[in-house]
């Protein structure tokens, strides 16, 4: 059972740290919701382990391998990302994004195979934009869009999905659709699944686990229903909240005391 | 939601599933009607380029002396010697010329819009073009001897500014490791501009220059037979092969250079090779080319309208349909106003602005 294990990790622009010792450990198959507020480091660390940003301490092992070590080729056949600014260049079709997603498993003289085609194509059919394959992406709304990033990220075939924000812009019904898609996939595919989520209710409701940052470090993880206390995110969020019960689930809610 | 995906395909509709995903790979068939119709338009402008002239050899002839040529074999036919001398010292050399300089400028401009993201992009916007400009008006306006190991000072100047033009914008571009695309084009910009003043502050000291270094500006063929050739193709190949095996990676670097990174893409590595590469190019032929605009900008753009933005097929269409291009510009240059020349640069702009207006005002969307 692969597992990803974050030890003491440390990361910041220029002197300035972000992130400070932060720890902790994802499953296969289980999904991992980062809470807390603005500039708390939860993307920070969406882009320390993508690889993209250099951490300053401490390891990401994935298999015994350190990923933040790895080539970048070789990370991005383990780990993929759904930013959360979804930049598509318009005059590509669905077909040919996806089909980026089996750029690591490329070499320099080769193309794509039929076996590379097969997996974009059942990616594609993962995230239900398979009908989409021959439009150009310019032409699609931003539902569509972030299943067509999330098509490309399975296409890399990765054990780590990492998304950051994937309901921010989105309404409400595209945003229970994919988180509810994520959900499905982390357990069929047995993906390690990393996301930042502004809205508690919804880690509450879809992920395994929550872990809370407040100022680069890890204040608290857990089962929502354990780190979800009102003193805490009061005093986390700098604003007074009541923690109450969802009605027809068993996971807490979080609503703001307002005045 | 998690119904489909569950769902198990039916075994007949399996192949077509399978039809279906082997759709999405690039395939070979796909876009080679226009490959052969920029291969036809090649073939074509070359070979109107050699009969029409203040001389026109007939297109029998043509064919015939090439394979007299080729196999050593004697035609049956006896052409007037003059021919095989017009066709093989004037004509030939000048068309391969002009095809080598449209295709290197066209997929050079391919290239640079690719890295840059930016539409606007063209072998002028990193700076070579005026570093080029410089070097050339100096050698002229200093008259420099005229040959140096056998090579006409001119190109060889033109060269040596051009690359000295790029790295320096590469040098004051460079921010920690990494060149981003904004400081690049605003040094390129900057630097370009800088090598421009320059040139015009020379011209303008030297009226018995301005002339003929204004003429090499807009792209006047020198002549020369086939050395310029010879000298541009080792560039030109090279050039292009490190252009065409990054052009995957090309692509993946149109989403942003972060979501290229974690898709494993070398973002440093790519950028650097494809701004050589795309500079050698254009330097080696904009040194006996002079600088002839716009070939970079609507070549690419045209056939991304036509074939789509995938580089892999966009470089090298742009090469060939930009060598057909310039042939046929340079073929209107010396014959519009003969037995005078127009330099092919002012030919390129006049015929090219209106037809890529057209061919934007056809096709209304984002080519991009």
């Amino acid at each position: 059972m692969s597992s990803l294990e974050l030890i003491s990790l440390a990361a910041g622009y220029g002197p300035r740290p972000i992130l400070r010792d932060v720890s902790l450990s994802v499953a296969g198959g289980e999904v991992l919701a980062l809470a807390g507020p603005n500039g708390a480091g939860k993307s920070t660390l969406i882009r320390v382990i993508s690889g993209v940003l250099p951490a300053t301490a401490g390891q990401a092992r994935l298999d015994g391998a350190d990923l933040l070590r790895l080539p970048a080729g070789q990370r991005a056949r383990r780990v993929a990302v759904v930013p959360q600014m979804i930049h598509l260049p318009d005059a590509y079709t669905v077909g040919e994004i996806v089909l980026m997603g089996r750029s690591p498993h490329l070499g320099l003289w080769s193309g794509e195979s039929r076996h590379d085609c097969e997996v974009a194509w059942g990616a594609m059919r993962a995230t239900h934009v398979e009908e989409l394959s021959e439009r150009r992406v310019g032409e699609l709304s931003g539902g569509e869009q972030q299943r067509v990033v999330l098509a490309r990220a399975l296409a890399q075939e990765p054990q780590v999905l990492l998304l950051d924000e994937p309901t921010a812009h989105l309404d409400l019904k595209h945003q229970v659709g994919v988180l509810e898609l994520v959900r499905g996939l982390a357990q069929e595919r047995n993906l390690i699944v990393l996301m930042t989520l502004h809205d508690l209710n919804q880690a509450a409701l879809y992920a395994d686990r929550v872990a809370l940052l407040q100022q680069g470090q890890i204040v608290a993880q857990g089962s929502a229903n354990d780190v979800f206390r009102s003193e805490l995110l009061s005093r986390v969020y700098g604003v007074p909240v009541t923690v109450s019960r969802h009605p027809l689930r068993d996971v807490p809610v979080v609503l703001p005391d307002g005045k | 939601m998690s119904e489909a995906i569950t769902n198990p395909v039916p075994a007949a509709a399996r192949t077509e599933v399978i039809d279906r995903a082997d759709r999405l790979r690039p395939s070979p068939r796909r876009g080679l009607g226009l490959a052969a119709a920029t291969v036809a338009a090649l073939l074509v402008a070359a070979l109107l380029a050699v009969v029409i002239g203040s001389v026109a050899i007939p297109p029998g002839a043509v064919l015939a002396l090439v394979l007299e040529r080729l196999t050593g074999l004697r035609s049956a036919v006896a052409y007037p010697p003059a021919y095989a001398t017009i066709l093989f010292d004037i004509r030939l050399p000048r068309v391969t010329l002009m095809a080598l300089t449209g295709a290197a400028l066209a997929a050079a401009g391919a290239s640079y819009q690719g890295l840059f993201r930016n539409p606007l992009a063209d072998p002028y916007l990193v700076g070579v073009a005026a570093g080029a400009g410089l070097g050339a008006t100096l050698a002229l306006v200093f008259n420099l001897p005229s040959t140096f190991v056998g090579l006409s000072a001119v190109p060889i100047s033109a060269f040596v500014g051009a690359l000295l033009t790029v790295g320096l914008v590469v040098l004051s571009a460079r921010v920690g490791g990494s060149m981003p695309i904004s400081t690049t084009l605003l040094a390129g910009v900057a630097i370009g501009s800088f090598a421009s003043a320059f040139t015009t502050f020379i011209m303008l000291r030297s009226p018995d220059g301005l002339r003929r270094s204004f003429n090499w500006m807009l792209g006047g063929y020198a002549g020369g037979g086939w050395d310029p050739v010879l000298i541009i193709l080792p560039y030109l190949v090279v050039g292009m092969a490190a252009v065409q095996l990054n052009a995957r990676a090309l692509n993946v670097l149109q989403l942003d250079e972060e979501q290229a990174r974690q898709l494993g893409i070398n973002v440093d590595r790519v950028k650097l090779v494809l701004v050589v590469a795309a500079t050698l190019m254009t330097a080696a032929v904009v040194a006996f080319g002079g600088l002839i605009g716009f070939v970079g900008l609507i070549v690419p753009h045209s056939l991304r309208l036509l074939g789509g933005p995938d580089y892999r097929r966009l470089i090298p269409l742009s090469a060939i349909g930009g060598a057909a291009f310039l042939i046929l510009a340079d073929l209107v240059a010396r014959t519009v106003v003969a037995p005078q020349e127009l330099p092919v640069g002012v030919v390129t702009a006049i015929a090219g602005a209106p037809f890529f207006v057209f061919l934007l005002r056809r096709l209304k969307r984002s080519v991009f």
